[in-house]
């Protein structure tokens, strides 16, 4: 990762122009040519580097519902509810943390109804208690970082 | 989508063609140089109406916004600590903003408790390069609450398990 990818992050986060070629006008503002952009940002995916490009959708104002859970696991029981909890497509991302609880998950569920009866199906297929931590209250979600 | 289209719930109402762009984005813009023509291909409309409806989406915060996500770890962010707080709760407000202004903190959320075991009602996640540096920031979160705040803990994570990203149609 050099200088150029630096800048392609750091002005990136947010921003990125709706119109018919949107990678030359950003491309233009970088000072660097659209297939160099493009290429690069290809290898930042590649390298993980960048989770995604793309838009960011608001979950809950599109209808759907979201939560964090949590799950206080014995050592022995982990590997088997990782893959308990991962095989549902609900579940965007899941951390092991070091705490009594865990495991930490994020649901995205097509409905906010939904969220409730996967909380039971998890509950049922792992025989542990799913601590359910929906936000009441969001205060700043974005990003303001700076390579 | 139009303009009137957010409820009084703050829910869009997405027609189907909508969700026929939020299905073909959600996992990344084509990286080609005319991406809402391909999008609109895809679903069948003109790249006018593609950048229209996203336009719109946009707008009314539907899309936070459209851009690259950094992925903290490969970042050299290996410190990412969710720090969680029990303040009291006519105060959570207030410090979910000051503390969701501070410049190492990427979210801040006001969440329930679960007496007796959990009794952290906020939640800021802060990211630094290693730990030392999480618990520095730690204790600037903590300075600025002062008596407010009965406990907090830093949850630092030790493995990541899934991150697939939402999906959200």
């Amino acid at each position: 990762m050099d200088a150029i990818d630096r800048n392609i992050i750091n002005s990136l986060q947010g921003g990125f122009p709706i119109c018919d070629s949107p990678y030359r006008v950003v491309a233009e503002q970088l000072g660097i040519e659209e297939a160099d952009l493009l290429q690069r940002l290809e290898r930042m995916l590649e390298l993980k580097q960048l989770s995604r490009f793309g838009p960011m959708y608001h979950a809950e104002r599109l209808g759907g519902g979201l939560s964090l859970c949590a799950m206080k696991l014995p050592e022995a029981d982990f590997e088997r509810v990782v893959e308990q909890v991962n095989a549902h497509p609900e579940v965007a991302h899941n951390y092991a943390r070091e705490h009594q609880l865990n495991m930490w998950f994020v649901l995205a569920t097509e409905t906010p109804e939904r969220i409730e009866s996967l909380l039971i199906e998890i509950e049922e297929e792992t025989g542990y208690h799913v601590y359910n931590m929906p936000k009441q209250e969001e205060f700043y979600v974005g990003l303001k970082f700076d390579l | 989508m139009s303009d009137s289209s957010l409820t009084s719930d703050n829910r869009a109402t997405l027609d189907e063609i909508d969700r026929a762009i939020v299905r073909a984005t959600q996992a990344g813009l084509p990286l080609v140089p005319e991406p809402y023509q391909q999008v609109a291909d895809e679903v069948g409309i003109s790249s006018q109406e593609v950048q229209s409806r996203m336009q719109c989406m946009l707008d009314q915060g539907c899309i936070r916004r459209i851009g690259a996500v950094p992925n903290h770890y490969t970042l050299g962010f290996r410190g990412n600590g969710m720090t969680v707080w029990d303040v009291p709760d006519e105060k959570v407000r207030e410090y979910g903003k000051k503390i969701g202004d501070l410049d190492f903190v990427s979210h801040a959320y006001h969440r329930p408790r679960h007496l007796p075991e959990w009794s952290y009602n906020l939640f800021a996640m802060v990211h630094g390069k290693d730990r030392s540096e999480v618990d520095h920031k730690t204790a600037q979160i903590a300075e600025l609450l002062g008596d407010d705040c009965q406990a907090h803990e830093v949850l630092c994570s030790s493995r990541i398990l899934k991150k697939t990203g939402l999906r959200i149609v």
